[in-house]
């Protein structure tokens, strides 16, 4: 096949952007050096995040296409319509709710308030003593690595996907592969997440470590996605440690339990300092955890940007070269909105919504 | 020592095994392929790496969700497997 677009990289967002660009009408290669990332680390939590307009937007436009796709998606994608409930430990974070509901009701996402009464009935496994919560029925889960792969399919013959990985991209916008072929295409999009910055060290892009434990099957612990409402003051430090309540119940019955938030380390190994201090965070809302067993734990990296935001959008000076990248720790989420963007800039077709919040910045530094 | 056995319940059968033998072996003394436990797609699913790792062979033990391969039988232990 002649490509008329490569796309370096087939986590979700290289898959998500090979599709779009596939039923855009383009003939597209995607090289992936199946070296792992964030799509096979992560949660798969798809949430509506309202931090600012520029990431409501694109959560939002996301989650819809999420929700529009998920009847065909087959049961290795592990789709769940659980929804989100935003745990509020005290009145101050139930105020927070409050004003999160608000937010969401302005840009027509449904959400309801949930007293303390309700949260238990709701979520019996939570301790005693809590506010309340914000319910989210409209968020999900999938599980992105096969969401990925599924993605891809959806392009039949208009999407090649070559093993190979890309070691250089020179100038002209001639990729050199680690096997000493040489190829190009009219159009590069860089989708290789955090190793984007390999190949262009002029990103801005820097790792955000994060574990990751799953327990064995326990049917029926949890039904919702759960995260705690001080998510939104932990997970977004522009440096240091932290750990938030976040937990989601797996199809399979059993509970992923999350998440840590490291910067300047790249070592992948799992600490139990950061483990523990995770852990301890979750059994502070869900008591029954400590009982349960856990199988496995793992670490994953983010590829953060300055803003939060991802950069989708031309690269400024080099030849040929598109940016997806920078998804953070809402990759998953934000995947088919990214493609949808992106496309529409390649190809020039009209946006469903406005692409100048994410157009590449902090690269002339 | 070597003599020395133990009588456990798996499934609510008597077994004896020799003392200090693990619960996945056990499992092999009760009979046919040592099932553990079964898969979501409800495949039957043995203990394989035998020190701890595949976690293949989880068990409920005393009403515990345990790993048989690291688990040494006791006398009076009541395994469940099917899980
Ligand atoms: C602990 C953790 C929890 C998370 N939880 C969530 C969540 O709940 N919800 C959510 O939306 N997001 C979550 N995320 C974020 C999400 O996983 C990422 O944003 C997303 O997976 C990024 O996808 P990607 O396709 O950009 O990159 P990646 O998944 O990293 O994919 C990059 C691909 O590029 C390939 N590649 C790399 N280098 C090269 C090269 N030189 N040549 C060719 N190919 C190459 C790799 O093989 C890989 O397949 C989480 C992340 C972590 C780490
Ligand atoms: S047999 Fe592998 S963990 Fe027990």
């Amino acid at each position: 096949m002649d490509a008329e677009v490569i796309v370096i990289g087939a986590g979700i967002v290289g898959a998500a952007c090979a599709l779009a660009l596939a039923q855009a009408g383009r003939r597209v290669r995607v090289l992936d050096a199946q070296c792992g990332g964030a799509t096979g680390a992560g949660m798969g939590h798809l949430v509506v995040m309202d931090d600012n307009p520029a990431e409501l937007a694109l959560s939002r436009h996301s989650a819809a296409q999420w929700r529009a796709l998920a009847p065909r998606m087959g049961a290795e994608c592990a789709y769940s319509a659980c929804g989100t409930l935003w745990v509020a430990a005290n009145d101050e974070e139930m105020a927070e709710a409050e004003r999160k509901r608000e937010r969401l009701r302005a840009h027509g996402i449904e959400s309801r308030l949930l007293d303390a009464a309700a949260l238990g009935r709701a979520e019996p496994a939570l301790r005693p003593g809590l506010a309340g919560a914000l319910e989210v029925p409209g968020d999900g889960i999938v599980y992105a690595p096969n969401a990925a792969r599924w993605l891809i399919a959806q392009g039949g013959g208009a999407i090649d996907v070559t093993h190979a990985k890309v070691d250089a991209i020179e100038d002209d916008g001639t990729l050199r592969l680690a096997d000493g072929r040489r190829c190009t295409a009219a159009q590069i999009v860089l989708a290789n997440g955090i190793e984007a910055a390999t190949l262009c060290p002029e990103l801005p892009i820097r790792p955000k470590k994060g574990h990751l434990l799953i327990t064995d099957r326990y049917p029926g612990t949890v039904r919702h996605q759960l995260v705690e409402l001080g998510y939104v003051t932990s997970a977004h430090h522009a440096s240091g440690e932290s750990v938030a309540f976040n937990v989601q119940p797996r199809p399979t019955g059993q509970l992923l339990v999350g998440s840590s938030r490291q910067f300047d380390t790249t070592d992948p190994a799992v600490e139990a300092p950061m483990l523990a201090r995770m852990l301890q965070r979750a059994v502070d809302y869900l008591p029954g955890l400590a009982q349960l067993q856990a199988i496995r734990a793992w670490t994953g990296m983010r590829a953060a940007t300055p803003d939060g935001l991802p950069l989708l959008g031309k690269h400024p000076w080099r030849e040929k070269l598109w940016l997806a990248v920078g998804h953070e720790g809402l990759g998953v989420t934000t995947a088919p909105g990214s493609a949808h963007l992106l496309a529409a800039l390649m190809t020039g077709a009209a946006a469903d919504f406005d692409a100048a919040p994410y157009a590449p910045r902090g690269l002339l530094a | 020592m070597s003599g020395a056995h133990v009588l456990l319940h798996i499934d609510g059968r008597p077994v004896q095994v020799k003392a200090g033998s693990s619960v996945a072996a056990a499992l092999r003394v009760a009979g046919g392929s040592g099932v553990a436990r079964t898969s979501v797609g409800g495949a039957p699913r043995a203990p394989f790496c035998g020190m701890g790792v595949c976690q293949e062979c989880r068990v409920q033990i005393d009403g515990q969700r345990r790993l048989a391969c690291q688990t040494v039988c006791a006398e009076g232990m009541r395994v469940e497997t099917g899980r």
